[in-house]
């Protein structure tokens, strides 16, 4: 098994019309993805890439039960078009967008309460099953199918990192990209949970950067309930100081942000931190032992 | 985004937040002119974007005439945090009585908009936070503006006891809640949150942040961008849709997305070199956006070699390559380029720079090897 998304995932594609939507889609479906249908408002009763376009996500899932959804449409609309798809009930939605105001995922957040819906990003780079979907923006190529959980907040660290693990000949069972946004669907947590009940992962690899304090709350739920090795990476050990936000926000995250900080509490945790993204693969084999 | 003092105490005031009188000046005359309409004591105080600006001197009281033009003077040559201080705000003295912290943010974690407020207001903050937490009371607006009565009323008299401060303070915190949401602020801060002699309550300071991604629907705030603070570089990035920190070393960097930015620039240190720059070409691609890069890198001459780590996912390898293209046919580009193109479209890429006779490196750890190298040399 892989967690979230198998070849069995029903896909919309949201904003299929546009450049990178349009694009993705067709690299999507060269992968295998089972994309089912686009959705670009007004653009209803179009082709692209041979997928059907309708106008809203309500007749897409009505007419192809698709269970998955993923946005490409600009930041000014993608609040609504995540509403979309928590009032059609679409089960896993994944938002690629970057730049969308932090006070619209509030209450998207506020939306999704209490609803069994899972949402990965925005401002991520998807989802993918090696050899079984993928839904995102990442190069599939790159990736094989093998134990290795792959969960991250940044985007193209993680493809470097997913590189190197299958140019070393180690394949990955689910890849997620959390997404760079303060405020986002999926945490490291809830993922960590995922792959610890996934029988196809036997291994986990955790990719963090500085501040919040995600690394922090992750470092404590593996102590107390991860069993499978996990490796870590924290990129910004050298980035120059963050601009803080005021008086507040420090008193929120009370907490130490910086990368050391975060690499000695994942230490304690048990993971093993890596200096270099391509020193990961000899260290899961390690740690497999 | 963020504005001056002044600008903020606007936007209070036209929300019927209470504020205390005062003019903003940028000489000397016209500070006086404004003192003797307030009448003394007053108080000057620096308009800086960045904090500390008391401990720097940047707020000074003035009991009388005399003092006026050369406590200005001393404030006006002040550089505080490297910035400049171009105007000074000049606001009556105020006999404090006690003083109270109030923040408006959002807490990631909890996905939701938070009001903080603490009875030990203008002092640091923070260490009040780490010293004395229970000092802190928070309130989730978990029904966005609208506040639920009993709970309100219950936070609200474990901090102010007298009911006519409930009251004002009340009708103050109503207020920033509305200027928070109406302009997609990412901070509303009131430090200090004063009470006077008779019992009257001000906003002391005023503090606005603005979250970036939403100033698309608020042209009113963009307008108030103050472009002196800002670094030249930086602003020039930004209109190119690029992310840029100046940095002092010599390996210019172009890469995308701000993870691998940040895990390149680690690698370039840990072995021992030097970035110049902090740059991030963002998420889709365009060949516009590496010419722009380069162009921006190059201004400094510190710059010994121009490393470009590129993972393509939204962003196409063959698009990074006709920049780079571009970039070479319309300058001249006087130190070498470090390439490293994997990813989506990476074949196309290859082939373009091939026939170009650029060379590309196969991993990032070689690359940056190789700018180190160069950087030191």
């Amino acid at each position: 098994m892989s967690i979230l998304l198998d070849e069995h995932s029903k896909v919309i594609v949201q904003g299929i019309t546009g450049r990178d939507g349009s694009f993705h889609a067709k690299k999507m479906l060269e992968y295998g993805t089972k994309i089912v249908a686009g959705v670009t408002p007004g653009k209803g009763g179009a082709e692209e890439h041979g997928v059907a376009v309708f106008n809203s996500v309500a007749e897409a899932k009505d007419r192809t039960q698709a269970n998955t959804a993923v946005i490409y449409v600009p930041a000014p609309f993608a609040k609504d078009a995540i509403l979309e798809d928590i009032d059609a009930g679409i089960e896993l939605i994944v938002c690629i967008t970057e730049g969308i105001p932090v006070l619209d995922m509030v209450e998207v957040k506020k939306a999704m309460d209490g609803k069994n819906i899972r949402l990965v990003g925005p401002n991520c780079p998807g989802v993918i099953s090696p050899g079984k979907s993928k839904v995102g923006i990442m190069p599939g190529h790159i990736h094989q199918p093998g134990p290795v959980g792959v969960v991250s907040r940044s985007g193209t660290l993680t493809y470097e990192v997913v590189y190197n693990l299958t140019l070393r000949g180690i394949g990955q069972s689910t890849c997620i990209g959390l997404g760079g946004d303060p405020i986002i669907g999926t945490r490291f947590v809830e993922v960590l949970e995922m792959f610890e009940g996934d029988d196809q992962t036997k291994g986990i690899v955790m990719i963090g950067e500085i501040g919040g304090e995600d690394e922090q709350v992750a470092a404590e739920y593996i102590k107390e309930h991860v069993t499978k090795p996990v490796v870590g990476f924290i990129a910004g050990r050298t980035a120059p100081a963050g601009k803080r936000m005021g008086h507040a926000g420090a008193i929120i995250s009370s907490g130490d942000s910086t990368a050391e900080a975060k690499r000695k509490i994942l230490k304690g945790a048990g993971v093993t931190v890596v200096d270099y993204p391509d020193e990961i693969p000899a260290a899961f084999e390690k740690s497999l032992q | 985004m963020k504005i001056h003092e002044y600008q903020a105490i606007e936007i209070f005031k036209q929300a019927g937040i209470p504020v205390i009188d005062g003019q903003v000046a940028v000489d000397a005359d016209e500070a006086a002119r404004i003192a003797e309409e307030i009448g003394y004591p007053v108080v000057l105080k620096a308009q800086v974007l960045s904090g500390g600006r008391g401990k720097a001197g940047g707020i000074r009281i003035v009991e009388k005439k005399g003092d006026l033009k050369e406590t200005f003077r001393q404030i006006k040559d002040l550089k505080i945090k490297d910035c400049p201080v171009e105007k000074v705000l000049v606001v009556r003295a105020v006999d404090i009585k006690k003083e109270f912290y109030a923040g408006i943010t959002v807490d990631a974690l909890k996905s939701n908009v938070v009001l903080i407020v603490s009875s030990s207001g203008g002092v640091d903050i923070e260490e009040v936070a780490r010293a004395d937490p229970r000092a802190i009371r928070k309130f989730y607006l978990n029904e966005g503006r609208s506040i639920d009565k009993t709970l309100w009323l219950e936070f609200i008299c474990a901090i102010f006891k007298d009911p006519s401060h409930q009251q004002k303070v009340t009708a103050i915190f109503q207020n920033l809640i509305e200027i928070f949401f109406d302009h997609d602020c990412s901070l509303a801060e009131i430090n200090p949150l004063v009470i006077d002699g008779n019992g009257e309550i001000f906003a002391a300071d005023a503090k606005i942040n603005f979250d970036d991604n939403a100033l698309f629907r608020h042209e009113d705030v963009s307008e108030m961008r103050d472009l002196t603070f800002e670094d030249p570089n930086e602003m020039e990035a930004k209109e190119q849709g690029l992310s840029f920190v100046k940095l002092d070393g010599n390996v210019g960097c172009i890469v995308n997305g701000a993870g691998l930015a940040m895990g390149t620039m680690d690698m370039i240190q840990l072995l021992g070199g030097q970035p110049a720059n902090f740059r991030e070409v963002g998420g889709s691609s365009d060949p516009e956006k590496i010419l722009h890069a380069i162009k921006i890198i190059l201004k400094n001459d510190r710059v010994k070699a121009i490393l470009i780590n590129i993972f393509g996912g939204i962003t196409r390898c063959d698009d990074i390559a006709k920049g780079i293209l571009e970039a070479k046919k319309q300058m001249d580009i006087p130190v070498p380029l470090i390439v490293r193109l994997t990813g989506t479209n990476e074949a196309q890429a290859k082939e373009i720079l091939r026939e170009q006779d650029i060379d590309t490196f196969p991993t990032m750890r070689e690359a940056v090897v190789k700018a180190v190298g160069l950087g030191q040399g």
